[in-house]
Order: structure tokens, then sequence, then C-alpha cells
């Protein structure tokens, strides 16, 4: 499968996702705005927390292309941060007291910079995370990588929209299930997802369909005891994200004629409580040109931090980026939908 | 006369059965609240039981909402369909078990 924009299709736009989600039809043009729930609660101008997660893009490639990919990753991109960037990156961490870098893509390991950056990364005692799809780790380029992650004491924060084989192969491909498994396992051997190791290893549920996900915690039991009783796999945690209506997922949804429903869906489920504890609150996101972005979403949808605040890293200033006003869309009611979403979960 | 009997959009409607008759409406309401929440048993469990009536009684507005649901409390489409199939095994038995009667019959027919 290509990624839209190679297919050169008009929702590979930024501007047309953003025009879709917004104007879409009378009916979803009607619905409520963010902004104006926000407002409600008196949380505009969403404004930071203080940034405590420095979450770098290091490229859309990736070795897969999944059907709800809010990146419109795959094979076909060729979009990858260089080790100029990535240096402008450790110069930002280097002064600043930010304890985590979390490391996403595309496939993030397919960064050819990869081993050098979170070899830097760690020589400054940051706590890494890194986004990982796992059949890259079945590849025999990158089978090494398991072990130089722990080596590191790197967290793995893993994608497996489902303890079964039939939901995970719709959405990520034929034999991605399989695939993971042999990795799990993998990372299972040399510690990971082990209480006694301090080897984290998270996986990430989002629904392969057009609904929110369930209760987290309910939801972790199965999957432990699945994957424990199917493949005598552990792991740490288990984070619900919701999918956001932006890039193959939008797709999904305008083509499956869900888009409406699913809108209105996050919409009514608004929840003020997880308004409070959204991601981009404690969050910036660095692209792969080192464009600087609320969220790894605005970032697909272009949407530059604003209002005065630095925009590219080059530029970086932490206390500017503290006060800034993040930029909001109607893709935000993904994350305030009822338990909220963010890229470590449920955030309520 | 609408072309079809049951319209999707008509189950956002439910709540409109208030308008002529409110306050049975609104027992209703409450009761069935309080039905699917966490108590004895779980509201995932509940959803469950609910898509496997909904089978039973036939009903598509529940069959929709309950599938949804059932998705959302982080059901396998396994363990769904396993649902549907105790709500067509107990409705089959209950066409099946009145053979016995009919048996009956033909002994008592019967020389």
């Amino acid at each position: 499968m290509k990624s839209l924009i190679a297919q050169s299709h008009s929702l590979s736009d930024p501007n047309v996702q953003i025009d879709v989600i917004n104007n879409h039809n009378d009916k979803v043009k009607n619905l409520d705005k963010f902004e104006k729930k926000l407002d409600e609660i008196g949380l505009l101008p969403l404004k930071p927390t203080g940034i405590e997660i420095f979450q770098i893009n290091v490229g859309y490639m990736c070795n897969m292309t999944c059907k709800h990919c809010h990146v419109d990753a795959g094979p076909d991109r060729k979009e990858i941060m260089t080790k100029e960037t990535l240096q402008y990156c450790l110069d930002a961490l280097k002064d600043s007291d930010i304890q985590t870098v979390d490391l996403t893509g595309g496939a993030p390991e397919m960064n050819p910079h990869f081993r050098w950056f979170v070899d830097e990364v760690s020589k400054l005692g940051k706590h890494i995370i890194v986004r990982s799809n796992l059949t890259i780790l079945d590849t025999r380029k990158f089978e090494d990588l398991p072990q130089f992650m722990a080596d590191r004491g790197v967290e793995i924060t893993c994608s497996l929209p489902f303890y079964s084989k039939r939901r995970t192969d719709i959405q990520r491909g034929e034999g991605t299930y399989d695939k993971s498994m042999t990795v799990l396992k993998i990372l299972n051997e040399i510690g990971y997802g082990k209480e006694e190791t301090g080897l984290l290893l998270n996986l990430v549920y989002n629904p392969v369909g057009a609904f929110l996900p369930p209760d987290q915690e309910s939801l972790k039991q199965d999957y432990k005891e699945r994957l424990w009783n199917d493949h005598s796999i552990v792991f740490n945690d288990l984070f619900t994200i919701t999918n956001l209506p932006i890039s193959r997922y939008l797709h999904f949804l305008v083509m499956s004629g869900n888009l409406e429903e699913y809108m209105e869906k996050l919409i009514t489920s608004f929840n003020p409580s997880a308004a409070m504890g959204v991601m981009c609150r404690n969050t910036i996101s660095i692209g792969w040109d080192g464009s600087l972005y609320d969220c790894d979403f605005n970032q697909m949808l272009q949407m530059k931090t604003n209002h005065g605040a630095p925009d590219h890293i080059k530029n970086w200033n932490l206390k500017k980026l503290n006060s800034r006003e993040i930029v909001v869309n109607q893709h935000c009611f993904g994350c305030t939908a009822g338990a909220g979403s963010s890229c470590g979960g449920a955030v309520t | 006369m609408e072309k079809t009997y049951y319209n999707p959009d008509d189950l956002k409607k439910f709540g409109n059965v208030g308008e002529f008759q409110k306050e049975l409406a609104d027992k209703f309401f409450d009761y069935y609240g309080t039905v699917f929440a966490d108590s004895a048993l779980s509201a995932r469990e509940k959803s469950l039981i609910a898509l496997a009536v909904a089978h039973a009684v036939q009903c598509p507005y529940c069959i929709d909402a309950y599938t949804e649901e059932s998705l959302e409390k982080g059901y396998s489409e396994e363990q769904m369909m396993e649902a549907v199939h105790v709500a067509t095994a107990i409705r089959g038995g209950a066409s099946l078990v009145h053979g016995v009667q009919m048996m009956n019959k033909v002994d008592k027919l019967s020389m």
C-alpha cells in the first residue's frame, strides 16, 4: 500500500484535512468547535503546564503502511531528520531540565543516526522512550537493536492494536501479529517487560475502527491474560490511544461514511478533566526538519507553534515555549474524549 | 409513511418518547441508567449481555448500540459472536424443547 502522499491523494494535504474535519458537510460544520468547549471550562487559550517531554519525530519513513497511521508513514516517505538537526535537539536538551526524550516516526529505528543519537541522549542522563512498531526489530539490519536499547535503559513503547491476530493484521497488515509476537518474546528474553530488570516494555492499543478505546485498566488485564496464556509474553503497561481524525484514519472515516458519527461521538464525549491533562501541555514535538509543534498530530497538520513562540529547534527557548498558546483545532477532540488520550494512554 | 420502519437516526431520538409521557419516560431512563451501571455485574459484562439480548429480541437499534458498546468495552469479535450464539441457542432450544410437548401429544393420540 502506498502512502496518501505517494498516491497524490487530496487528503495528504493538511489544509484539506483541516477543511474536512471542519466543513465536510452541514452536520459536521454545525458541530461544537474545540475552542468553544475550552472556553466554556476556562481553558482558552490553552497554555502549557511546563514541558517535560521532548518528543522528536526523526522521520516519516517506515517499513509498514498501517491503515490508521496519522503520519501517513511508509517505505515511500523520505523525510528523515539530519544529524545536524539532531545536534540542535541535543543542544536544546543539554541546557534544560527536561528529563524525557520520546523518539517517534515512522519507524524511528530507520533514521541512520538513530544509534548515535540514542547514545548521545543517554550520555546526558535523560530517560529515552522509543516508539517501535515491533516488526522493524524482526529484520536482520535491526535485530541487534533490542540489546542496544536494553544496554542504555531505553523504554520501548510499541504498537499492538489488539491481542488478537485478526484485528491486529486488519489494521497493520497481514503477518504483523505473528512478527510482533516473535519480537515481544525476544524483548522478554533480554529482560524487557520483567519487573525485576527495570526495562520497561509498554504496549499501545488503538481502536481498529470508528469507536473509542475501552477502559485502559480493564483492557490491560485482558491483554496480560491473553498474551501470557497464548504466548507466555509479559509487558509492563498498556496505553489506550484514541485515533484522531487526520491523515489515513481520516481517509478511512470519510471512505467508510463514519466521519460525522465519529466527530459527533468525540465531541459529545468531551471530558473537561481530560482537557486539563492533554499532552500538549507538557510536551513539545519536533518535526524531522526541526520545526516545533504542540504535538505530533499538529505536526502532521503542519500547525506549528504560534503566537510568538519559537517555531524551529534552532531558536529553542524553553521560557518562551513554556508560556506559549497551544494551537488547537477540531482534531483535538480526539484527546479529550472519554478518559482522554495521549502518547502515554488515558489521561484521567 | 416512511419507506422503511427502521431509521438509524431514530435511535438518537429515543429520549423524545418523553414528549408524550414524561413521567414514565423519566422513570424508564433512570431505571435504564441504573441497570447498566457497575454493580454486582460490571458495566462491561452487562454490555455483552445486552448484545445477546438485542439479538434475541431482534432490535436493530439495540444491535447497533451494543455492538459499538461491546467494542468500546474491549470485547473481541469472537467473544461478541459467542454471545450471539448464546442468544441463538436459547431461542433455538426454546423451540426444540416444545418438541417434548409434541411427543407427549403424539403419545396421547396414538394407539
